[in-house]
């Protein structure tokens, strides 16, 4: 027996694989958004299963906060690319399959020619834009997308797009008011949620590869983690909503998928830029462990988490600044603030890692008033 | 007729309970989410869609015996 097979020697011995399944494993290529809570587990049971080849989506960087539920990361991963640390991980979990990585966002300019390199396409994204985005790339290309979300104690999972089964949409028509389901950053998650949603996601990856024929299409799986309550609803194809879809194709990449979900345009700055700014309050967003501290720019420090609570305490006659460790939770800072009825709102971009590397240029033009 | 209706996700806080019965007569669906929404206004700011018996159904259908009835919101956390 060769080290391939001595590798997946414990799925092929299983009927529903066998050497042919395990070749079909080894021939798929698979593409999983967000490499967060949900997208952990996948990738790492995707990787170890052996698919040929793995695209992994994900422009945002290792924070600490990450790490209780992010389990492919370690502290040596804090800072980089959470794309390219998944890749390290995953490299040396399993040499022998390919990883390619995209570390940028995805948008309507770069999904459909991503997604055509793919079979199947894995949704563990983080908002309502992306996951209406991806659904709507999959009915044009033609992709079975493997669905899974979480809120607090819960979550979902299904397969839409997948042999003429319903989509997301005709699930969900209509995304939520935007701002009116908090996320995981707001209002908290626990590590084994994702980690029980993306195994879930990534079993039926592997059925669907198999063509084993219990696929959760046409069906919506919900579970509660504290009541360990589970249940099947099901879902039907709405024609009108899936052409609707497909009326879109021609000017696909010119939607405004933010603004379908009424989110606001968020105002990035540069350190720079905040640096030379009059009247302002600056807001550190992080918890209060998080370094280097930006003692010149005099902020206060309210963590995200506590924002909506203590939006009260936040002064409405100057510019509001925000600024995280690397911009991506300031920038649901400015969301939140935006839905608070602050008009004068922006964060900085890269956060107290830019403005801690600029810091010594910038200090000589801040101005006191 | 008895209804179950169990609430899912942020629908579950919005009315501080995951699980009620309701006493109704038969009723279509949009009149069954009318009295929801008059028991609990918060209801009517967020978004879900309506099982009953497992099944996702539309607003027209009409409700005539003892069911489940499941309110479900999206989530976006990942």
């Amino acid at each position: 027996m060769n080290s391939l097979h001595s590798r997946y020697q414990r799925q092929i011995i299983l009927p529903e694989i066998g050497l042919s399944g395990q070749e079909k494993l080894s021939a798929s290529k698979v593409l999983v958004i967000g490499a967060g809570g949900l997208g952990c587990p996948i990738l790492q049971y995707l990787t170890a299963a052996g698919i040929g080849t793995i695209g992994i989506v994900d422009f945002d960087i290792v924070d600490t906060s990450n790490l209780h539920r992010q389990i492919l990361y370690g502290t040596s991963s804090l800072g980089k690319n959470k794309a390219v640390a998944a890749k390290e991980r995953l490299i040396d979990l399993n040499p022998e399959i390919t990883i390619t990585t995209y570390t940028e966002r995805l948008t309507t300019k770069n999904a459909i020619s991503i997604f055509l390199e793919y079979d199947i396409i894995v949704d563990g994204t983080d908002n309502f834009s992306t996951r209406y985005l991806i659904n709507d790339a999959c009915v044009i290309t033609k992709k079975p997308l493997v669905y899974g979300a979480i809120f607090k104690f819960e979550g979902q999972v299904s397969v839409f797009n997948y042999q003429n089964g319903p989509s997301y949409r005709c699930l969900f028509p209509e995304p939520p008011k935007a701002g009116s389901v908090p996320s995981c950053a707001e209002i908290g998650v626990l590590g084994v949620l994702p980690g029980i949603i993306g195994s879930m996601q990534a079993n039926e990856v592997l059925k669907i590869i198999l063509g084993l024929d219990t696929i959760l299409s046409g069906k919506l799986f919900t579970y509660d983690c504290l009541t360990t309550r589970s249940s099947n609803f099901g879902i039907n194809r709405v024609e009108t909503e899936i052409s609707k879809v497909l009326e879109t194709s021609s000017h696909f990449k010119t939607i405004d998928y933010d603004l379908f979900c009424g989110i606001q345009k968020i105002t990035e700055i540069t350190p720079k830029e905040a640096f030379l700014i009059k009247n302002v309050q600056f807001i550190d967003v992080r918890d209060p462990h998080e370094q280097p501290k930006i003692d010149s720019l005099h902020p206060i420090y309210i963590p995200l988490g506590k924002l909506k609570e203590k939006v009260n305490t936040i002064t409405k006659e100057k510019e509001i600044i925000l600024f995280c460790q690397s911009g991506i939770r300031s920038k649901k800072a400015v969301e939140i603030l935006l839905q608070e009825g602050f008009k004068n709102v922006s964060h900085i971009q890269g956060g107290a890692v830019a403005l801690h590397e600029n810091i010594s240029n910038l200090t000589g033009l801040l101005k006191y008033d | 007729m008895q209804l179950t209706i169990k609430y899912f996700g942020l629908l579950a806080e919005v009315t501080a309970t995951t699980e009620e019965l309701l006493e109704t007569e038969t009723c279509s669906v949009f009149e069954l989410v009318k009295t929801l929404k008059n028991q609990y206004p918060k209801l009517g700011d967020t978004n879900f869609k309506i099982a009953v018996d497992q099944q996702l159904i539309d607003l027209n259908y009409i409700i005539e015996t003892n069911a489940e009835i499941a309110l479900l919101p999206p989530f976006a956390g990942g």
